[in-house]
């Protein structure tokens, strides 16, 4: 299994020269199998990216697995060039809601006022999925779902595939009353899904400093992501789902911090980066 | 992920809840298992709630010994604990209960089971009142 960064910003795109090494892009993560399978994480503004190389050999199925409908997350979508093909079968899967079903929140986006055409005229075939309570399988992995911390109804992914385990938790608050080293695993949010992980992408939006101001806004500081990955055993961690008002030079001093936090070194953890491609 | 690795998000966040309430909560997963109960809850129980641990419904039964208001006592399906698990409905009553320290208590009981989705309890949550005297 081999992942591809194409945005791992969180908020709002934020493009521009003290972002440009870990690039300015929201969520959007490519997940090939050895098969050559695509699974696609997220839909932030790096979807354009994307889809604009995917065009060069289009793809007979793509698998779209979203983490919630927050516009970070989703606001690729308009811009991802195989929705305007016909010959496109585009599976979206999603956290489901009680309130709506998950192409009328997508919707919600994908019309006037907010994007000039509507949902139902893209040309590609798009078949909406909730994401099962129970794992399923999509061609050779078997994914996990649940739903994690953060406000509304939002998953987070576990991939298992080619004998490796990739789990995704962007846009994720484990800490939200509680104190990692002190409670039992089987307390905390999203612990099933990134335990024993070989990669965990997880949200670290903030540094120890701003998180108290930002307590229940649904993103994770340093220091507790630290002691979830410790506690989530994970083989290695890359930090997401970045500050769209951290710097480059700002992204290192927390990455670094992680490190010392964990214990670990560079190979174990690093900062996503727009281009990265990790080999799960 | 297996269910042993983590718990329902519902059941997290309701742990959550519980731990800021000044009154007894006490959380049970779907086998009636207590899987959690808070700082007042101790203080009935007279025991402390240990991190991980799971007090079967057996043990946890003969812990709170429980009767109706004529003294009888209360069988594990007349509890409203058990009530809201078996009938998947809320369930109130106002009960007697021995307490740790041994002397019995009128208490009123509400009791509520968890559900993650419209066919998935995952637990329930009982409150216990102390009516003045």
């Amino acid at each position: 299994m081999r992942i591809r960064v194409w945005g791992s910003r969180g908020s709002i795109a934020a493009p521009g020269p003290d972002t440009a090494r870990h690039g300015g892009n929201t969520s959007c993560v490519e997940v090939r199998l050895d098969d050559g399978q695509l699974l696609i994480l997220d839909a932030g503004t790096g979807a354009r990216p994307l889809g604009v190389e995917l065009m060069r050999d289009p793809p007979a199925r793509i698998d779209l697995l979203l983490t919630h409908l927050h516009v970070d997350h989703v606001e690729g979508l308009g811009a991802f060039a195989p929705i305007w093909s016909p010959e496109t079968e585009l599976h979206i899967w999603g956290p489901s809601s009680p309130m709506a079903t998950l192409d009328e929140r997508i919707a919600t986006y994908f019309s006037p006022p907010l994007f000039p055409v509507h949902l139902s005229q893209v040309p590609a075939t798009v078949v909406f999925h909730d994401a099962p309570v129970e794992a399923w399988t999509i061609g050779g992995a078997r994914i996990v779902s649940s739903p994690i911390l953060h406000p509304g109804p939002t998953v987070g992914y576990r991939i298992e595939a080619d004998g490796r385990t990739l789990a995704y938790l962007t846009d994720h608050e484990p800490a939200l009353g509680m104190d990692l080293d002190r409670v039992a695993s089987e307390w905390i949010s999203g612990h099933g899904l990134a335990a024993d992980a070989d990669l965990l992408i997880h949200d670290c939006q903030y540094d120890e400093e701003e998180y108290p101001n930002r307590v229940g806004w649904g993103h994770t500081s340093t220091s507790q992501l630290a002691a979830f990955a410790r506690k989530a055993a994970a083989d290695r961690l890359l930090l997401f789902h970045h500050d769209p008002m951290h710097s480059d030079d700002q992204l290192d001093v927390m990455t670094a911090r992680v490190r010392e936090l964990w214990g670990v070194g560079e190979t174990r953890c690093s900062a996503a980066a727009e281009g990265m491609q990790v080999e799960v | 992920m297996t269910d042993a690795a983590q718990r329902n998000l519902v059941l997290i966040l309701a742990r959550d809840f519980a731990s800021r309430l000044a009154t007894p909560v006490f959380l049970v997963d779907p086998e009636d298992n207590l899987i959690y109960f808070n700082e007042a809850a101790e203080r009935l129980l007279g025991m402390p709630f240990v991190e991980g641990s799971v007090v079967t419904a057996a043990r946890w039964s003969n812990q709170v010994v429980a009767a109706d208001d004529e003294d009888r006592p209360l069988s594990d399906e007349e509890r409203p604990l058990r009530v809201a698990l078996d009938q998947r409905s809320p369930s109130h009553r106002s009960m007697k209960i021995r307490a740790a320290e041994g002397t019995f208590r009128r208490i009123e009981v509400t009791a509520f089971p968890l559900f993650a989705h419209a066919d998935e309890c995952v637990g329930a949550m009982s409150i216990f009142w102390e009516p003045p005297e």
